[in-house]
């Protein structure tokens, strides 16, 4: 267990970022004004989970806080703060469940139901080959096309039980599926067709 | 009900490419220039003119908000910063905007920025949309490319850079101070007002947050003009207006309507109805998360702008219209928004903080009706300790859901009070 404080994981001895990361953060760095380097933390700390498997040991929050010129503790803060970043390891590919009520209100709970039998795992857990990662998330912001699981860089949206499933399985055999609607419907114009933007008027 | 040719986004389903190319061909970036040159004043007149209002959810006038910047340059940087941390429960807008439309959004920045003489704009979108910000910068890529924003902006003399910046999962962060506060490096947790962004904001300097919808807007209104866009909806609210249907629904969708639609109108022409037929509707929540549920009775006639919700005690917020039928929990679903409220609360304020717990916990109860009759009155008096109570709107926006359920569902909450002390949890479920 952490030795280190509450959500952090020690093990991990030394953390630098890639070189390829190293151009990324020039650009970033030109965002800001030179005396505000602390506005490129989020940014960072993004590129540094990305690069340590899916979340931040401390020896990346130390690193990430040097290199900005930052006291460590701001970083923990922000690090513990959003709900995006992982202060312990988990698996590789992350499915987090929206929940919040126009979700729960389209059956959020079957979507849950269909990752916990999927992948075999309770909420927060990761699965024992370190592949797969679930959590429930709040809000995911597409509540037209709910409920939304979100994978990765991606969403699936307009989901049921079946249709959850069969996202979960595709991923399992190493595929990956179409994200967006499952339902076929394009974005979240109405699944009978649009309504507006018909441009038939005289 | 609004006709085609008054829509703004055009793309708003994304049957077109995004891009610069599409874009010119929806009627973006067209003399841009000379909308610059027409000069501060004269620009922010003619969104005051408009009647403009923020699409963000407090409606607060934008170019009344944009005259607040200062009128004179001390040579040092000033700054736009457009909240794309769209977060509110039922709300779906501003995706569209990003991944559809994106260089309405960006010629929007550039006009904005003109008029109030910024010389920087951040745009800060929610760290989950991650492809929408990819789209995004992409198109700020072309714009920079084809010279229509960075220095000398569309040929107009007028520098201004424009930068994304992703957020990583803080509701919070949706309110301006909060993303001012995490802009610069930290917790996003909300600044005391007084004093405001324009006087101090981000990196201390005259700063003004506007909503993407508000900004995506504006280069439609300086085009076509203030009397057009004033001449939609009604007096004080005015315009189009980009609603999302979520819920129990037969067709959930995100369309642009005439502000000041009949919530019924919208649901029945755009959303397929309420599943069941509109007498199978229970309540609904008109504005997102944050504003009070109205229940069916209000929903016949009551009209979607920021004047006719707030008569009938709710809002039009974000217009995120979250609908539910009579099979739903009405008290779960509250509770569900309770505990979301209770996660995003900073902890700044302990009103909030503790506040959301409480409620959370005694709306979950009142859920399963494992409660006195007075405890009712006590969630009430609770939500009143919190609203008005801190630094920022999340303490009011967690007692409103709530006070709206006490409001029209008080009955409900008192059956499975009784229902559970006479008959065990069967009967209270």
């Amino acid at each position: 267990m952490s030795t280190t404080g509450e959500g952090m994981a020690p093990e991990v001895e030394s953390f630098a970022f890639s070189e390829e990361n190293l151009e990324k953060i020039r650009g970033i760095l030109a965002r800001y004004p030179e005396d505000r380097r602390a506005s490129a933390v989020l940014p960072l700390l993004h590129l540094a989970q990305e690069q340590h498997g899916g979340w931040l040991p401390r020896a990346a929050l130390d690193h990430v806080a040097d290199f900005l010129g930052m006291p460590r503790i701001q970083v923990y803060e922000v690090a513990t703060f959003y709900d995006m970043f992982n202060t312990e390891p988990v698996g590789r590919i992350q499915v987090r469940v929206c929940t919040t009520t126009p979700c729960w209100l389209c059956g959020s709970d079957e979507v849950l139901r269909a990752c916990r039998e999927v992948l075999g795992v309770e909420v927060g857990e990761s699965t024992p080959d370190g592949r797969f990662y679930l959590r429930e998330f709040e809000c995911l912001g597409a509540c037209a096309n709910a409920p939304v699981l979100w994978v990765d860089d991606d969403y699936f949206e307009d989901l049921d039980y079946a249709r959850t499933k069969a996202v979960l399985e595709a991923l399992k055999r190493g595929e990956r599926p179409r994200p967006g609607p499952q339902s076929g419907r394009r974005g979240s114009m109405p699944a009978g067709g649009k309504t507006t933007l018909l441009f038939e008027e005289k | 009900m609004l006709h085609d040719r008054d829509r703004i986004f055009t793309n708003l389903y994304g049957e077109q490419p995004w891009n610069l190319e599409a874009a010119r061909k929806r009627g973006d970036w067209d003399g841009t220039k000379d909308l610059i040159l027409r000069g501060r004043e004269a620009l922010v007149q003619e969104i005051k003119d408009s009647g403009l209002r923020g699409r963000g959810g407090a409606g607060f006038p934008t170019g009344l908000k944009w005259s607040f910047m200062p009128k004179q340059s001390d040579g040092g940087p000033v700054y736009l910063v457009v909240n794309a941390d769209e977060s509110e429960p039922g709300t779906c807008k501003d995706r569209e905007i990003i991944r559809n439309d994106p260089h309405k959004l960006i010629e929007g920045c550039v006009l904005a920025s003109a008029a109030m003489g910024c010389t920087h704009c951040y745009i800060y979108i929610r760290g989950e949309f991650v492809r929408e910000a990819r789209i995004l910068e992409a198109a700020i890529a072309e714009a920079y490319e084809a010279g229509l924003v960075g220095r000398d902006a569309c040929g107009s003399g007028y520098d201004i850079e424009i930068h994304l910046h992703r957020g990583a999962g803080a509701y919070i962060c949706g309110e301006e101070t909060g993303l001012l506060e995490s802009l610069e490096g930290k917790k996003g947790q909300p600044r005391l007002k007084p004093p405001f962004p324009a006087a101090v904001g981000l990196y201390g300097r005259p700063t003004t947050v506007n909503n993407v919808e508000t900004i995506a807007v504006v280069p439609t209104i300086l085009r076509r003009g203030a009397a057009w866009f004033a001449g939609l909806g009604r007096q004080n609210n005015t315009g189009t207006k980009i609603f999302c249907i979520s819920g129990h629904v037969n067709q959930p969708c995100t369309v642009e309507e005439e502000m000041g639609i009949p919530l019924k109108t919208l649901i029945e022409k755009h959303a397929g109805g309420v599943r069941g037929g509109w007498d199978n509707l229970l309540a609904i929540i008109p504005g997102g998360s944050s504003v009070p549920l109205i229940p069916k009775s209000v929903c016949e006639a009551v009209r979607m702008d920021f004047d006719s919700l707030r008569e009938a005690q709710s809002g039009l917020g974000t217009a995120g219209v979250i609908v539910m039928d009579r099979s739903t929990d009405i008290v779960r679903a509250i509770a569900r928004l309770s505990k979301f409220y209770m996660h995003e609360s900073c902890g700044q304020c302990t009103p909030c903080r503790e506040g959301t717990g409480w409620l959370w916990r005694m709306v979950t109860r009142l859920a399963e009706g494992k409660a006195e009759i007075a405890e009712i009155d006590l969630v009430w008096d609770v939500t009143k300790q919190i609203e008005g109570h801190t630094i920022c709107a999340l303490g009011d926006a967690a007692a409103w859901p709530v006070q709206g359920l006490i409001r029209h569902f008080r009955d409900e909450l008192e059956r499975r009070i009784v229902a559970r002390k006479s008959g065990g949890d069967r009967a209270a479920a």
